[in-house]
C-alpha cells in the first residue's frame, strides 16, 4: 500500500512539478520557435505514457497484493493485446518524431540569403570574424597562427584584406536578419551555444561546422561553450548582442579590418616619454614600480596587457568598483592616453626599460605555494612568463605585492565583475581556490622563486 | 565429446577440490567465487565513484564554499566517477559478477566451460583497476578529458593529466578489455555449450537471455574502444595524425599534426558507447523480469516477446550510435536516420516495460526488498526512457545536449536504474549466495531512501538542463539566462546527493548483520522456480549438483499453474509430477 | 564506418537468424519430457571450437573497424597513399603456404599419423615465423627509404595494421607452441587432433584477414 501511494505521489508530484516550478525554457529569442513545439509534442506524448503506466503499477500493486488465498493468474502471453500495444506505441513514437524530422530538416538548410559570421574558439576564448565588403573570408591557416596573427590569415589573400577580425568575446549581429554561423576552432573541441536561440554546434579542429538562425529579439545574449574544452572549459564565456540594423553598421564600421591592423603603425617610443611623464610619479622613472604610492613594477611586462589594462581602466571595466581603491586613482591616469596611438606611444615607451626582477617582499611557504599553482601553470605557464594566446599576463619576476593584492580582489569578486570583463571573470573563478590570505601569500612566495 | 558430456563432464583436467583458503577464495576457478571477487572489486571501486561524485556535487551546490576542489581535481573527478561506474562498475558487476554466479547455476551447469581462464579475467580485471587508481597517484594526478576521452583536448595541455593519467586510463582500459573478452568468451560458451538436458535456449530464464547477449554486445562492440584507445595512445606517444588535426595549441603549432580527424575518434567511441548502454540494460532488464515473476507469482507476460525485444534491442544498438553526435559536427544528414532508428529501438524497449507491468496484473504481489527494488526500477526506467526520447529526436537534441537534462536522463537510465537492479538481484539472491537471509527492516528503509533520494536528485536536475545549465561545468558564476533560484536548487540536488550517498550504508550494515548473525536461509525461501533455488546445498558447493545434474522439463515460469496445488512448479520437475502449463487458446498436450 | 558494420551486421545476423529460427513456433511454457533428440548442442560442436568461433567473431569485430577508421581518414585532404614494398608478396605466399602445411597436418591429423603430424607443425612453425620475419625485414625497409610511422597517415595505417596483424599470429604461436608440445610429448591422439584443428582455422583466418587487409592496401 505504502508503495502504491508513493507512486501515484511521485507521478502527481512530478506534474506538479512540471507545470508550478520556475525552471523551465528560457524565453526564446530566435525563429526557432518550431523546437519548442516539437518539444512539446513529445511533452504530451511521454507525460501521457508516464502517467497511465505508473499509474496502472500503482492500480496492480494495491489490487494484487498478496493475500493468502489468493492466486495469481496463468497466463503467458496474448498475442492481440500485444498486438495492440506495439501498433500505439509506433503511432506515439512515429507522432513525436515526424516533426523533429521536418525541423531538423529546416535547420541542415541554410537560407540563401543568411548573411556569415565565423566564431572562433581557442582555449578559453571566443573571437569573431565578419567577411567584410566582399562578403568573402581570407583563406585561414592553423600553422600560421602566432600572436601577431592569431586567425591565422593568409596575407597575400586578396578575399581577406577586409575581413573584419573581431579578437573579443563579444559579437554583434542585426536583428530580425538570419545568420550562419560558421564554426571554427584552432586548437580543440568547443561548442557555441546561445541557449536562448535553441541551437548548438561543436566546433571542431581541422573543419568547418555551422548553424543558422534569425534572432527576433535585441538585447546581450551570453555564449557558452558546452564541449568540455580542458580545465578553463566553465569559465570560456562570450557575448552576443542582437542590435537594430542601423546600431549593428555603426558597430560594424568602427571595427578594424584586416588590412587596417596591418597597417597600424608601431608605438612611438620617444613620443611615449612625454605621455609617460604622468605615470613617472607613481611607477617610476624605469617603470620600477613604487610600493609606498601603490604603484607595481610595469617594465617587462607584456605589451599586449599593458594595451588591455590601459584599455580596460580607460573604459571603465576596470577601477569603476569602490571597493578597489588603487584601481579607482589609476583610472584617470589612464584617460591622460586620449586616443589609441597614445596608449601605443607610452607601451613602447614602457618596453625600453630595463627589467629588473621586483624585490620580494611577500613571506609565506613556496611548497604550499607550489602545489596551487600547478592551477595557474596552465594559463600563465610553468615558468610564470605568461601566455598571450591565453591572455595570460607574465607573474614572474613582477611585483610580489601587487599579485597579492589582486589576487584577493579576484577571489572577493572585486575584480572580473563588470559584465564585459571576460578575462577577470575567468580570473575571479580560479583565485577561489585560494582558501585564506595565508594561500594567496604562499602562492605569490613559489611565483617569487621562478 | 557430445553436449551432455561437456555439461556431465567430470573436472579431472582443471578442477581439484578446493581445500586450502587459498585455493578456495583467491585462486579458485569456481565461478560462485570469482563471482563474489568480481563484485567485491566493482562495488569497492563504486564506492570511490560514489565518493568522488560526493565532492563533485560540494562544488556544484555549494561554490566558492570548498577549496579544495580545484576546476583541476573537478574535472579528474568527473572523469574517473564516469568511466567508473559505466566501465568498472556495472559492466563488470553484471557481466563479471551476476553473469559469472547466474549463468552456470541457472543453466544446470557445473561451472564455467573454461575455469582457468574465468579466474584469470578476474585477475586481469583486478589488473586494471589497479593501473586506473594508479592514476590518480601519477605526476598530474588522472585524465580530466570526460569520460568521453575526446581527443585533441584529452591529449594536449589544458586538460588535467594529459602526461600520464591519459596513458593509463587507456592502459587500464585495454586490460580491461583483455578481461572482459576472457569472461566473454566463457559466457557465451557456456550458455550455448554447458545447459543442462532438457534446457533449450527458449526454456532459460530472462536474466541469462539478457546477461547472454550483453556479452555478445560487449564482445563485439568492446573492439571499437580498443581500436580507439590504440590510436589515440600513438597520437600521444609518437605523434602520429589518426585523430589530431593540424592545430594552435596555447599558442604553440605541434609540429606533427596535421589532418586528422577528432569526429573519427568519436565514431569509433560511441560505435562501443552505446552498445555499452545496453551492455549494462541488457542484464537489468533480464534479471528485473525474474524478480517480477518470482515475487508476483506469476509467469512473465509475453515471455517470447521478452527475448525477442532483448534481441532486436542488441541488434538495433549498433546502429544508434551517432545520436550521441548530433551537435558533434558531423555530416548533419545522418541525423535523419540516426533520429529514426533511435526512436524505433524505443518500441521494444516500451513492450519490455508494458511486459514488466501487465506481469503484476492478477498476481499475487509479495512487496518483499527486491521485489520493491524491481518495481522502483520500472518507475525510474520509464522516466529515464521517456527523457530518452527527448534526446533521440534530432532537433529536441539542440537545445538539451551538452546540458544538465543529459546528465539526468542518463543518470536516471543508466545509473539509479540499473543499480536499484543490482540491489534488487543482491537482496534476492543473498540467501542462495551466503546461506543466510537479510534484515527485511533495513532492507526497506535503504530501498526507500535510495529510491525516494534519487528521484529528487534527477527530476529537478532535468529542469536546470531546461533552463539551459551546461553539463561538465565546475561553476557558473552569474549569468543572465538563469535565475538566482537555479543555484538553489543545485544545492537541494547537493543535499540529496549526499543524503543517497550516506543511505548506502545501511546496505552494507545489512550485508555485515547477516554475514554475522543472520537467519539461516531455507534453500528456496521465495518458491521459485528457476534451477539455482534447486541445489543440493545452499550455498552450493563447487560442482554445484552434486553427483547429478539437474534435467530441465520446463520453463523458467510457472507460477500459478490451474490444477497444481503449490503456485510454482521448479524447472526441474518432470510433467508426470506436475501439469504442463495451459493457455486460453493453445492446445494441451 | 560502413566496413565494419557491414561486417558487423553479417555477424550479427547469422546468431540472431539462429537465435530466431530456435524461438519461433516453440511454446516454451509448454512442460515436455526431455526427448534425447531435441536437445543436441547447437552446431553440434565443441566448446573449445564454439569458444574459438566466438573469438574470431571478436578479432573480426577489431579488423573491421580499423578498416573502417582507414577509409574515413582516407578521405581527409592530407592523406598520401603509400606504395607497398615488393617483399609483402613474397610474405604473403609463405603466409599462404603456413596455412596450406596446417591444413596438410590438420589431414594427417584425421588420420591419426603422429610422425606426420609432428613434422607437418614444424614445417608450418618454420613457416610462420618466416612471414613474421618477413614483415619486420618490410618494415626496415620501409623505416630505410624513409616512410616513416609518422610520415603520413596512410603509413600509419600500414604500420599499425600489420603490427596488430603480427601481433595475432604470435598469439598463434604460443598456441602452435602448446600443440607442437603435445604432439611431441605423445599425448593421446584426440588431444592432439583438437589442438591442430583449432589451430587450422585460426591460420586460415588469420590468412583470410592478411589477404583482406593488404587486398585494402593495395586498393588504396
Amino acid at each position: 500500500m505504502p508503495l502504491a501511494v508513493v507512486l501515484i505521489l511521485l507521478v502527481v508530484g512530478s506534474l506538479i512539478f512540471h507545470v508550478l516550478s520556475p525552471w523551465t525554457f528560457t524565453e526564446l529569442a530566435s525563429n526557432w520557435s518550431m523546437v519548442d513545439f516539437t518539444i512539446d509534442i513529445t511533452f504530451w506524448v511521454t507525460g501521457a505514457v508516464f502517467v497511465a503506466v505508473n499509474l496502472f503499477m500503482a492500480y496492480c500493486v494495491v489490487k494484487f497484493r498478496y493475500k493468502k488465498d489468493a492466486r495469481a493468474t496463468y497466463e503467458p502471453e496474448n498475442k492481440k493485446l500485444e498486438t495492440w500495444l506495439t501498433v500505439l506505441t509506433s503511432v506515439g513514437v512515429a507522432a513525436m518524431l515526424t516533426p523533429g524530422l521536418f525541423v531538423w530538416a529546416k535547420f541542415v538548410d541554410v537560407p540563401e540569403e543568411a548573411h556569415v559570421v565565423e566564431a572562433v574558439g581557442q582555449q578559453w576564448h571566443w573571437t569573431y570574424r565578419y567577411p567584410g565588403e566582399d562578403g568573402k573570408f581570407g583563406e585561414v591557416d592553423a600553422e600560421r597562427i602566432s600572436n601577431d596573427n592569431p586567425f591565422g590569415m593568409d596575407p597575400d589573400d586578396p578575399n581577406g584584406q577586409d575581413d573584419v577580425l573581431v579578437y573579443h568575446p563579444e559579437a554583434h549581429i542585426p536583428v530580425d536578419k538570419p545568420v550562419k554561423w560558421l564554426l571554427r576552432s584552432k586548437d580543440v573541441l568547443h561548442n557555441f551555444t546561445v541557449t536562448e536561440f535553441r541551437v548548438k554546434m561543436d566546433l571542431v579542429p581541422g573543419m568547418q561546422t555551422f548553424q543558422w538562425l534569425t534572432p527576433t529579439k535585441t538585447g546581450r545574449y551570453e555564449v557558452l561553450c558546452e564541449e568540455l574544452c580542458g580545465i578553463a572549459h566553465f569559465a570560456m564565456r562570450g557575448a552576443v548582442i542582437v542590435d537594430e540594423q542601423e546600431d549593428y553598421d555603426a558597430w560594424l564600421a568602427s571595427q578594424p579590418t584586416y588590412a587596417e591592423l596591418n597597417a597600424r603603425p608601431g608605438g612611438n617610443a620617444a613620443a611615449g616619454a612625454a605621455n609617460y611623464a604622468v605615470c613617472t610619479a607613481c611607477h617610476g622613472q624605469q617603470g620600477e614600480g613604487l610600493a609606498p604610492l601603490n604603484a607595481p613594477k610595469i617594465a617587462g611586462q607584456d605589451a599586449w596587457y599593458l594595451r588591455n589594462a590601459l584599455n580596460s581602466y580607460k573604459a571603465g571595466i576596470r577601477g569603476s568598483s569602490s571597493d578597489d581603491t588603487y584601481g579607482q586613482q589609476m583610472a584617470p591616469m589612464a584617460a591622460t592616453l586620449v586616443n589609441d596611438a597614445a596608449v601605443e606611444n607610452v607601451i613602447a615607451y614602457i618596453g625600453t626599460f630595463p627589467d629588473a626582477p621586483a624585490p620580494h617582499t611577500v613571506d609565506g611557504d613556496a611548497t604550499n605555494g607550489k602545489r596551487s599553482y600547478r592551477l595557474c601553470a596552465y594559463c600563465h605557464g610553468d615558468d610564470g612568463m605568461g601566455i598571450q594566446a591565453l591572455n595570460a599576463p607574465r607573474l614572474a619576476g613582477m611585483t610580489d605585492w601587487y599579485i597579492e593584492r589582486q589576487l584577493t580582489l579576484f577571489r572577493d569578486g572585486v575584480r572580473g565583475a563588470h559584465p564585459t570583463d571576460f578575462y577577470g571573470f575567468q580570473m575571479s573563478f580560479m583565485a577561489q581556490s585560494l582558501r585564506d590570505e595565508q594561500a594567496v601569500k604562499d602562492l605569490v612566495a613559489y611565483i617569487n622563486t621562478l | 565429446m557430445g553436449y551432455v558430456a561437456i555439461a556431465d563432464r567430470d573436472h579431472e583436467e582443471e578442477h581439484h577440490d578446493p581445500d586450502t583458503f587459498i585455493t578456495k577464495y583467491i585462486w579458485s576457478q569456481d565461478h560462485k567465487v570469482i563471482a563474489i571477487q568480481y563484485g567485491i572489486t566493482a562495488i569497492f571501486v563504486g564506492v570511490i565513484a560514489l565518493i568522488l561524485s560526493a565532492m563533485m556535487r560540494l562544488q556544484l551546490g555549494f561554490p566558492d564554499t570548498f577549496s579544495f576542489i580545484t576546476p583541476e581535481n573537478y574535472y579528474q573527478f568527473v572523469t574517473m566517477h564516469g568511466m567508473i561506474m559505466v566501465i568498472y562498475l556495472l559492466t563488470a558487476l553484471f557481466l563479471g559478477g551476476f553473469g559469472n554466479y547466474l549463468i552456470p547455476l541457472m543453466c544446470g551447469s557445473r561451472d564455467m566451460v573454461f575455469p582457468y581462464m574465468n579466474m584469470l579475467s578476474f585477475w586481469v580485471y583486478l589488473l586494471s583497476v589497479i593501473i586506473l587508481l594508479a592514476s590518480f597517484f601519477v605526476p598530474g594526478g588522472s585524465t580530466g578529458a570526460g569520460w568521453t576521452l575526446y581527443p585533441p583536448q584529452a591529449i594536449m595541455q589544458g586538460t588535467p593529466g594529459t602526461d600520464w593519467g591519459i596513458l593509463l586510463m587507456l592502459a587500464s582500459l585495454g586490460v580491461f578489455i583483455i578481461a572482459f573478452t576472457m569472461g566473454g568468451l566463457n559466457y557465451v560458451t557456456t550458455v550455448l555449450q554447458a545447459r543442462c538436458k532438457g534446457m533449450t535456449l527458449m526454456r532459460m530464464p530472462l536474466s541469462v537471455w539478457g546477461i547472454f547477449i550483453a556479452t555478445v554486445l560487449g564482445l563485439l562492440a568492446f573492439p571499437a574502444l580498443l581500436v580507439s584507445a590504440i590510436m589515440m595512445l600513438l597520437d600521444k606517444t609518437v605523434m602520429t595524425s589518426f585523430f589530431m588535426p593540424a592545430i594552435s595549441s596555447m599558442g604553440q603549432v605541434p609540429e606533427n599534426y596535421t589532418g586528422g580527424s577528432p569526429i573519427l575518434f568519436q565514431h569509433l567511441f560511441w560505435f562501443f558507447g552505446h552498445p555499452e548502454v545496453y551492455i549494462v540494460a541488457l542484464p537489468a532488464f533480464g534479471i528485473v523480469s525474474d524478480l517480477l515473476s518470482t515475487h508476483a507469482r506469476k509467469n512473465i507476460f509475453g515471455y517470447r516477446m521478452m527475448v525477442w525485444a532483448i534481441i532486436a534491442i542488441g541488434g538495433l544498438s549498433f546502429i544508434v550510435w551517432a545520436h550521441h553526435m548530433y551537435v558533434s559536427g558531423m555530416n548533419p544528414y545522418f541525423g535523419f536516420f540516426f533520429a529514426t532508428t533511435t526512436l524505433i529501438i524505443a518500441v521494444p524497449t516500451a513492450l519490455k516495460v508494458y511486459n514488466w507491468v501487465l506481469t503484476l496484473w492478477e498476481g499475487n504481489i509479495h512487496l518483499r526488498v527486491p521485489m520493491l527494488f524491481a518495481i522502483g526500477f520500472i518507475f525510474t526506467f520509464i522516466h529515464g526512457g521517456l527523457t530518452g526520447l527527448f534526446l533521440g529526436n534530432v532537433t529536441i537534441d539542440l537545445p538539451l545536449s551538452d546540458t544538465y537534462f543529459v546528465v539526468a536522463h542518463f543518470h536516471m537510465v543508466m545509473g539509479v536504474s540499473p543499480v536499484l537492479v543490482v540491489f534488487g538481484a543482491i537482496y534476492h539472491w543473498w540467501p542462495k549466495i551466503t546461506g543466510r537471509m537479510y534484515n527485511e527492516t533495513l532492507g526497506k528503509w535503504h530501498f526507500w531512501m535510495t529510491f525516494l533520494g534519487t528521484y529528487a536528485i534527477y527530476l529537478p536536475m532535468h529542469y536546470l538542463g531546461f533552463q539551459g545549465v551546461p553539463r561538465r561545468y565546475f561553476a557558473m558564476g552569474d549569468t543572465d539566462f538563469m535565475p538566482a533560484s537555479a543555484q538553489d536548487l543545485n544545492a537541494w540536488i547537493t543535499i540529496f546527493a549526499l543524503f543517497v550517498a550516506f543511505t548506502q550504508i545501511l546496505f552494507f550494515v545489512n550485508v555485515f548483520i547477516s554475514l554475522k548473525s543472520g537467519k539461516k536461509a531455507d534453500p528456496n525461501p521465495w518458491k521459485a522456480t528457476t534451477l539455482e533455488w534447486q541445489t543440493p546445498d545452499t550455498p552450493p558447493k563447487h560442482g554445484n549438483w552434486g553427483h547429478e545434474l539437474p534435467v530441465c522439463y520446463r520453463w523458467a515460469y510457472d507460477y500459478s499453474v490451474p490444477g497444481y496445488p503449490d503456485d510454482f512448479i521448479p524447472q526441474n520437475v518432470p510433467p508426470e509430477e506436475a501439469p504442463a502449463g495451459r493457455q486460453h487458446g493453445v492446445a494441451e498436450h | 564506418m560502413e566496413i565494419g558494420l557491414i561486417i558487423l551486421a553479417i555477424m550479427l545476423a547469422t546468431l540472431l537468424g539462429w537465435l530466431l529460427k530456435q524461438s519461433f513456433n516453440t511454446q516454451p511454457w509448454v512442460a515436455e519430457a526431455v526427448e534425447e533428440s531435441a536437445y543436441q548442442a547447437p552446431f553440434n560442436a565443441r566448446p573449445k571450437l564454439v569458444a574459438l568461433v566466438t573469438f574470431l567473431a571478436v578479432v573480426s569485430s577489431f579488423f573491421a573497424l580499423i578498416l573502417s577508421a582507414y577509409a574515413l581518414r582516407m578521405e581527409l585532404g592530407d592523406w598520401i597513399p603509400m606504395t607497398e614494398p615488393r617483399l609483402l608478396w613474397a610474405n604473403t605466399v609463405i603466409l599462404i603456404l603456413a596455412s596450406a602445411a596446417f591444413q596438410w597436418t590438420r589431414n594427417q591429423a584425421v588420420r591419426g599419423d603422429a610422425a606426420r603430424i609432428r613434422s607437418g607443425l614444424l614445417v608450418t612453425g618454420a613457416l610462420t615465423i618466416a612471414f613474421l620475419v618477413g614483415q619486420v625485414v618490410a618494415w626496415r625497409q620501409l623505416y630505410a627509404a624513409g616512410q616513416t610511422l609518422t610520415l603520413n597517415p596512410s603509413n600509419a595505417f600500414f604500420y599499425l595494421l600489420t603490427a596488430v596483424h603480427g601481433l595475432h599470429i604470435l598469439g598463434g604461436m604460443y598456441v602452435w607452441l602448446r600443440a607442437t608440445a603435445r604432439a611431441f610429448g605423445g599425448r593421446e591422439a584426440d588431444a592432439v587432433k583438437q589442438s591442430v584443428e583449432l589451430c587450422t582455422i585460426y591460420w586460415h583466418f588469420l590468412l583470410l584477414v592478411w589477404l583482406v587487409l593488404f587486398g585494402f592496401m593495395l586498393a588504396t
